[in-house]
Parts: structure tokens; sequence; C-alpha cells
């Protein structure tokens, strides 16, 4: 079985057979990372490029660790260290890129749309690893493969999303991912961090946090973007903090069974006090663990099997 | 092969076994993919009959270790390698259903040496069709049967290990590996 397309660009193209896929491959593979020698040679030979036009820890180390686990050559190229700044757009990057034969480019960038612009442009697979506020659908993958292995089924579950969805591209992903695999998604966060309309995405929405705590399955908080924070969208870092951020004392309320999730990095003390981030309900480091996972599966199905 | 002709083919690769390693010791099965573990298993329970020790059983996919992962347009869902002892200075026999090209085996090989260096590696195989690719040769083989290229041979057998059987079919879309 494979995935119907050369690229990975969104989770709202995916079907639920592919998601199924991605999942289960992914959990095959994680036993890889916990062997005395953590490789394989699967897809010896094969070339990928990350091309990151944003910041980023730990999706870049974990595209390069999951290329290399599959013993493919991975080179990261990074926009402040590279011709970028000598003015080259991007379509003109991608292209010399291609030029050198890579088989997948792994791009971030901060313009919503630029991996799809690629993928049409390229002949190699392209991976969407964060484009502006649009999606970052490996997140979602592994949020969802965390979710599945602490809870078993997603169906039914109700997943309360919390924070500024506006801006959030790990939001927009989740929701689809969510969604499609049968979760009961709400949203929350400060009116102005809401987009209109969400709920036409089959979602709820919630503007007090308190009242969805009790009734959430998981938890996943967002990070305050500090750096999209300019709009003035919410009085103070330490008004959001009382009414959203997430403390022991709130969740006093939660069942005993909930899982905090964030996608990291975490503003610790705004949307998720240090108790709660370290707790015992956290599964945040579990999330880069399956991260790994997830990539490496996704390199693995986009690699093998192009029939020839 | 009816169940009774594959309990006997796996009788006869028990006692082999048991002949060759004169007892036991240190001795280690591991199947290729699911059909491999089954297989591994109804050894073992022979095996335990006969001596009264429990052999380990472990598993390992070999499609990560495949030399045609990027030439094959279906590839089977991966399943968990999963070893629940340790291979180094142990005897491991890898148990597989049917042995073909011998491509399968070359990449479990491949697998297992990834996992530790073991004592020694043996091939028990309840089927051997023909058609060899590679130098490779099974140490105990429960069957052989003729075949053609344009034929498959099959295992069927349930998870509960109660009904098994081996069918061989026409297969003319059948693709050489």
């Amino acid at each position: 079985m494979l995935l119907n397309s050369k690229d990975f660009l969104e989770i709202k193209q995916l079907t639920v057979p592919e998601i199924e896929l991605i999942l289960s491959t992914a959990e095959s593979l994680k036993e890889i990372s916990q062997r005395d020698i953590k490789k394989v040679p699967t897809l010896r030979g094969k070339t990928i490029i990350n091309l990151f036009y944003e910041v980023s820890t730990r999706t870049r180390t974990s595209f390069e660790i999951a290329g290399k686990r599959m013993s493919a050559d991975v080179v990261n190229i990074s926009t402040n260290s590279s011709s970028v700044l000598k003015g080259e757009g991007l379509k003109d990057t991608a292209c010399n890129l291609e030029a050198m034969k890579p088989d997948i480019i792994v791009i971030r960038h901060p313009a919503p749309g630029a991996p799809h612009m690629l993928a049409s442009l390229l002949d190699c697979s392209v991976i969407n690893a964060g484009d502006g506020a649009h999606e970052h659908p490996t997140q979602a993958m592994l949020d969802l493969l965390t979710i599945r292995e602490k809870k078993g089924d997603i169906a039914g579950l109700q997943v309360a999303i919390v924070g500024d969805i506006t801006h959030s591209r790990v939001a927009r992903s989740n929701i689809w991912a969510l969604t499609k695999m049968g979760a009961k998604v709400t949203v929350v966060g400060p009116k102005t961090l809401i987009p209109p309309y969400i709920e036409q995405l089959g979602v709820s929405v919630s503007y007090r946090l308190a009242e969805v705590i009790p009734k959430a399955d998981v938890l996943m908080i967002l990070r305050i973007q500090l750096e999209r924070q300019h709009g003035g969208f919410f009085p103070s870092l330490r008004e959001y903090s009382k009414l959203f951020g997430l403390n022991l004392e709130k969740l006093k309320a939660a069942k005993t069974d909930v899982l905090i999730m964030h996608p990291g990095p975490i503003n610790r003390g705004v949307e998720l006090d240090p108790e709660v981030a370290d707790g015992p309900y956290s599964v945040i480091l579990e999330q880069v663990t399956n991260g790994l996972a997830v990539r490496m599966a996704l390199i693995y199905l986009l690699l093998g099997g192009v029939d020839i | 092969m009816d169940k009774a002709a594959v309990d006997k083919a796996l009788e006869h690769i028990s006692r082999q076994i048991i002949q060759q390693h004169k007892g036991i010791d240190n001795l280690g099965l591991v199947g290729i993919r699911t059909k491999g573990r089954y297989l591994a298993q109804l050894i073992a329970s022979r095996i335990k009959q006969h001596q009264g020790v429990e052999l380990p059983v472990g598993t390992i996919d070999t499609s990560l270790y495949r030399d045609d992962v990027s030439v094959t347009p279906n590839r089977p869902i991966l399943c968990t390698t999963q070893v629940p002892f340790a291979v180094a200075d142990k005897k491991v026999i890898l148990v597989d259903d049917v042995l073909y090209t011998g491509r399968t085996i070359r990449a479990a090989l491949d697998a297992l040496m990834d996992l530790g260096r073991s004592r020694a590696i043996e091939l028990a195989v309840l089927i051997d069709r023909g058609h060899r690719e590679l130098p490779i040769k099974a140490d105990y083989v429960g069957c052989e049967i003729p075949t053609t290229v344009d034929e498959t041979i099959k295992l069927i057998i349930d998870e509960g290990l109660k009904h098994y059987k081996v069918v061989k079919l026409k297969d003319p879309t059948a693709k050489k590996w």
C-alpha cells in the first residue's frame, strides 16, 4: 500500500486510510530508535534536503535524524547562511537545489502555500514542515500517533485546542487530522485569536478554558507565538496567562486520564506552568519521540515504492 | 498440503533441529514477518513437547533491508521487529514459510546482524520451491515442492495456529522479485 501523492503537503488532502498507513508504519519504525545500532539501510543512496526559511530545533533535527536512521544522505540549508541573503528567490533556490538531484525537499516557509508551489514545480517529493499559518502536517501526524498510543482509539475523544488559533498552523493541521479520525474538537482562546467562521471546519468554539477542561480527554496547548503578537490581540501576557494558561489549580477540574500536549517550544509560565509541563499528564517529550517515527515513516513511504 | 502434511513437515524440522544441536542450549527462533513467527511458534511448541524446554521466539520484518525498496510498487505494511532475547552469542534459527529466490533471507541476515553478533545463524523453511537467485540454502526443509515461476505457494494460517494449509496458485501477474 502506498500514499496517493508524491508530496506530503497538508492533512486536508489526506484520506483516512493514508493517515492510518502512516501511523502504523511509524509504530513499526519506532523500534529502530531503541536498538543499539539505530540505523537501517533502506534508503541508501537517497538524498534529502532540509530547506528552512524559519528557525526550528525540533522539526529540522527530527527530519535530519529520521533521514539518517533510514540511511539517506541529509543536507541542511538555513536561510541565514545561504544565497537567500543575496536576494535569491524561492523558485530559483528550489530549481538550483533540484539540479543536484535530491529525492526529497523538506521545506518550512513563512508564506502559506510555498511548499505547494515547489511541489508543482519540482519532480522530487516535497514535504511541508510548516507554511506560515496554514499547515504543519507532520506535527498533526505525531500528535495523532501520541493520542492513539495513549488512548487506543481517536474516534469519539474530546480534544481541546487552546490558544492562538488564528496564527497557528499546528491548530489547523490538527483540526483536519482529528476531525477526519472522528474526534470532537473544541477550540479555546480569546475572541481576538479565534478566526470567525472556524465552526465550518467542524469544531466547536469556547472562550472560557474553565468550561472546557472538565470534559476534555486531551488538552492541546498552543504556543503563544510572541513573534506574531504585534497586533494587540490581548492586553498583556500576564492577563493571557491568567485566563488561558494551564496551571495545576485549573487542572484539578480535569479528567484523571487527561493528556497534556504542546508542540513546543514552551513559553513556561505563559501558556503552560512548569509543574504542568513536567507533570504526570504531560506527553510532550513522547510527542517529540513520535515525531521522529512519523518522519521516518513518511520518507519511507514517499521514497520507497515508486512504480518504475 | 493439508494440515496433516504441514504437521508432518514441522515435526521433521523440529526433530532435525533437536538432533543437530544435541539438546537445544543457547538456541533462539526468529520468524520472518507474521507467518514466519507463527511457524516458529509451532516449531517451538513441538520442541517443548520433546525436550521440555521452551525456546524464545522473535519476529523480524525484512522490508527495510530489501534490495528492491524503490522498485516494488506494492509493499506490505511494515510489522514491528520484536526479538525478545539478546541475539549476541546465541545460535539463531531463522524461520520462514517459503524459500524462493533467497532475497528475503539475504535481507533477513542483514536485519539480524544489526541486532547483534549471533554465534551462528541457520535457516528453517516449511517449503523449498526452488528458483534461487542467490547462493542461499536452508538447513532444515519441511518439504520440497517443484514450481514454475508463474505459480505462487501460499501458507494460509490463522492467528490461533489452529488451522493451516499450503496452497499452490497459478498467478500470471506474479512478478519476480
